[in-house]
């Protein structure tokens, strides 16, 4: 789960990280009083969750509170990549005098937590390192034993000479790796972290990716998700217990196991269609589930058919046929449904579903062909 | 032969008093299995099944000589599960749940690698030897015994491909999930390794994800040391960056974790890949008869010449490291997932 800039910086804060003053607005009104407040010229920032939104004119310098009105009036309500700006973090702008990038990941290969230091602040990371991978510095750390001093020290001291600046980002990168440990995250990043005209060490940007896996136990990081800034379709399908990811093409898919899903969305893009969505029905699906599932794929307008594809092996075909039954007769669907139905009890499910006339398939491939050619759309071989 | 599980497992199910531990207990039984005991701590002394239940893994050891736990606890205990089986001696933990937290398995991988033991999974539908033995979810009636190993992220798209492969009349030496988490105990290459060494497997079907750089690392693996044929097939190419697609480890971030990149990576180093799971019979079918033509299995290396080389697949696996320019307390670490694009200023 992302967070947004504003709530990162409220966590780093916590932690004891230097952060510059800052609010987050959601008119302009506001905003021009958050600057006023904070007496300085602010940078605006649009709190979206998606990249690159300083290159689509996300985040803006105000000189003053009048411009600051004026600039949060323009960054309220854009477009970033198909999501609306409905908040923005209002900031003291900081002189800077230099750049410099850190971040935490979880590493897959290593099966450890990574510190990533760079002098490359304030760019592009992956642009840095595809182009001059010598830039970047990483040290794996060992989960058990956590992060020593003497390494965050060496990290610093790749990043600065002078001791004064050592010390603080140390320091800051020590408190990152409890902000990574204690708050479950798959990602803490500053990026950049600058030294301003005082000498002081600035996050002033903040990155925290949570693990969803560990949100039972991060009740308070749970409660910052941002449900406006979420697909309504995606909350609903969370709400019943469903893997759903919306796409943008005409058939919607709704199948049982992850990758199972994907395959099922890679052929119809490759049999000439476009997969509507991403949807597990999971494990044991009952019945309700697919009603749920038949719900969410039917109220997008985009769909033009639905293909049902079950692999049955802990999941029955009788339970999903039975939830088939009930989704149509409460949702009476206007678009052709495909079905196919495999392994654990395919015959109990085609006797249920005999007598509603269903275009079914056997294979994979026939399925999706079959769902393509319903949708009306040229199908491919 | 097979591999990590054969006639000789003995199994023991953590959480066997459980909805979905009691009913695979009994699936795992009914294929074959050798399910000597359960654990639910406080259930001890009662049965499932005919199976004897027990208070620890450490008492069911003593009591039942397994060597081999499957587990089925709910996502906040199933860490302390795995350092249960460890600690009791169990060689071989078999992890299904789904949902533990990354920093829980980043300490119990370390822990079960110290202790030397296997882990599988989790989030994993565990693994089958067709005639032998299963232990985890997969369904038994979908297999059959034979040369073809399979080795997969994913669950039911591996019944696909292992159904697909039966019905076509191949048969399986193994089948193993290695789950669909970003850490997990046993890798693509663990497999790879494994299906090598085994007397009894010719040729192997890898199904690969988006996510990560396992299936790069494979095909590292796959060019350097393998003699015998794998065929492949990677799902998530329709997938949009930065989602989640069900399983937590299958995300691309950034330009990293891409099935394009994977499918590149396998495909340098001769490994055909499949468009649909349904082809991958036939891909099998083709790689066993060129490999039967080839005089010395040594000599089927040759089959990755021209495109293949060790270095193309490596610096595929690890585009954004650099191996020399090491600080002396440094690692740097090969197929480091970078971030991107969401960095802003």
């Amino acid at each position: 789960m992302k967070i947004h800039e504003y709530q990162a910086k409220q966590l780093f804060a916590d932690y004891g990280i230097r952060v510059p003053e800052g609010e987050v607005a959601t008119s302009p009104a506001e905003a021009a009083e958050i600057a006023q407040r904070i007496g300085l010229p602010v940078m605006i920032k649009a709190q979206v969750h998606v990249g690159g939104r300083g290159k689509a004119g996300g985040v803006k310098y105000a000189a003053d509170p009048v411009a600051a009105e004026k600039v949060a009036g323009n960054i309220l309500g854009m477009d970033i990549k198909g999501l609306i700006v409905s908040k923005v973090l209002v900031t003291a702008a900081e002189e800077i005098v230099s750049e410099a990038y850190v971040a935490i990941v979880l590493d897959r290969t290593t099966k450890r937590p990574v510190i990533m230091v760079s002098s490359e602040g304030g760019v592009d990371i992956e642009d840095v390192a595809a182009r001059t991978p010598e830039k970047i510095m990483k040290l794996p750390i060992d989960p058990t034993e956590g992060l020593r001093p003497y390494q965050a020290r060496n990290l610093a001291q790749l990043l600065y000479h002078a001791p004064a600046l050592v010390r603080q980002t140390a320091e800051i990168i020590m408190k990152m790796y409890r902000v990574f440990w204690e708050l479950d995250a798959s990602l803490t990043e500053i990026n950049p972290l600058i030294t301003n005209s005082r000498g002081e060490i600035v996050a002033l940007d903040a990155k925290i990716t949570v693990d969803d896996n560990s949100l039972y136990r991060q009740t308070k990081l749970a409660a910052m998700r941002d449900l406006e800034a979420e697909e309504a379709s995606e909350i609903t399908a969370r709400e019943a217990d469903l893997s759903y990811v919306k796409l943008d093409g005409t058939i919607g898919c709704i199948v049982n196991g992850a990758g199972l899903a994907m395959a099922t969305m890679d052929l119809v893009k490759r049999h000439g269609g476009d997969p509507a969505n991403f949807l597990d029905i999971g494990g044991s699906s009952n019945p309700q589930k697919v009603v749920a599932a038949m719900q969410i794929i039917l109220s997008d307008p985009k769909v033009q058919a639905v293909l049902i594809n079950i692999f049955g092996g802990i999941t029955r075909c009788d339970d999903v046929a039975n939830g088939l039954v009930a989704a149509f007769k409460q949702l009476r669907p206007s678009v052709p449904v495909v079905i196919r139905l495999v392994g654990t009890n395919e015959r109990e499910a085609a006797a249920i579903l005999a007598g509603m006339n269903l275009p079914c398939a056997e294979t994979l491939d026939e399925a999706v062909q079959k769902a393509i050619e319903l949708a009306g759309m040229p199908v491919t071989a | 032969m097979s591999i990590f599980i054969d006639k000789l497992t003995r199994v023991l199910v953590q959480g066997i008093t459980g909805r979905e531990g009691s009913f695979h207990a009994r699936q795992m039984k009914a294929f074959g299995t050798a399910v000597v005991g359960g654990v639910t701590p406080g259930k001890g002394g009662t049965e499932i099944d005919g199976i004897p239940v027990f208070d620890s893994v450490d008492e069911a050891v003593a009591k039942t000589g397994a060597n081999t736990s499957v587990i089925y606890v709910p996502p906040p205990f199933a860490a302390d599960a795995i350092y249960e089986a460890v600690d009791a001696g169990i060689a071989l933990v078999v992890c299904i749940t789904e949902g533990i937290p990354a920093n829980d398995m980043m300490k119990a991988c370390q822990h079960v690698k110290a202790a030397g033991a296997r882990l599988i999974g989790p989030n994993c539908p565990g693994l089958i030897t067709p005639g032998a033995s299963k232990v985890g979810i997969m369904p038994g009636a979908i297999v059959k015994p034979g040369n073809v190993g399979v080795v997969s992220r994913s669950g039911t798209l591996t019944y696909e491909a292992i159904w697909a492969l039966t019905t076509a009349g191949l048969g399986q030496s193994s089948c193993v999930g290695i789950g669909g988490d970003p850490i997990i105990g046993t890798s693509f290459v663990d497999c790879l390794e494994a299906f090598e060494q085994d007397p009894e497997t010719e040729a192997v079907v890898l199904i690969g994800e988006i996510g990560g750089a396992d299936e790069e690392a494979a095909a590292a693996y796959i060019s350097n040391f393998m003699t015998k044929p794998v065929v492949g097939f990677i799902a998530g190419q329709a997938a949009p960056p930065g989602k989640r697609m069900g399983h937590a480890g299958a995300i691309i971030l950034g330009s990293s974790g891409t099935a394009a990149d994977k499918v590149a990576a396998l495909a340098a180093a001769g490994v055909p890949v499949a468009n649909s799971p349904t082809e991958l019979p036939a891909l099998i079918k083709k790689a066993l008869a060129r490999a039967s033509r080839a005089p010395e299995a040594g000599c089927s290396k040759s089959r990755c010449g021209g495109g293949g080389s060790a270095e193309s697949a490596v610096g595929a696996f690890s585009p954004h490291t650099s191996e020399h320019r090491v600080v002396p307390e440094m690692v740097v670490c090969p197929g480091l997932s970078l971030y991107k694009k969401d960095v802003v200023k």
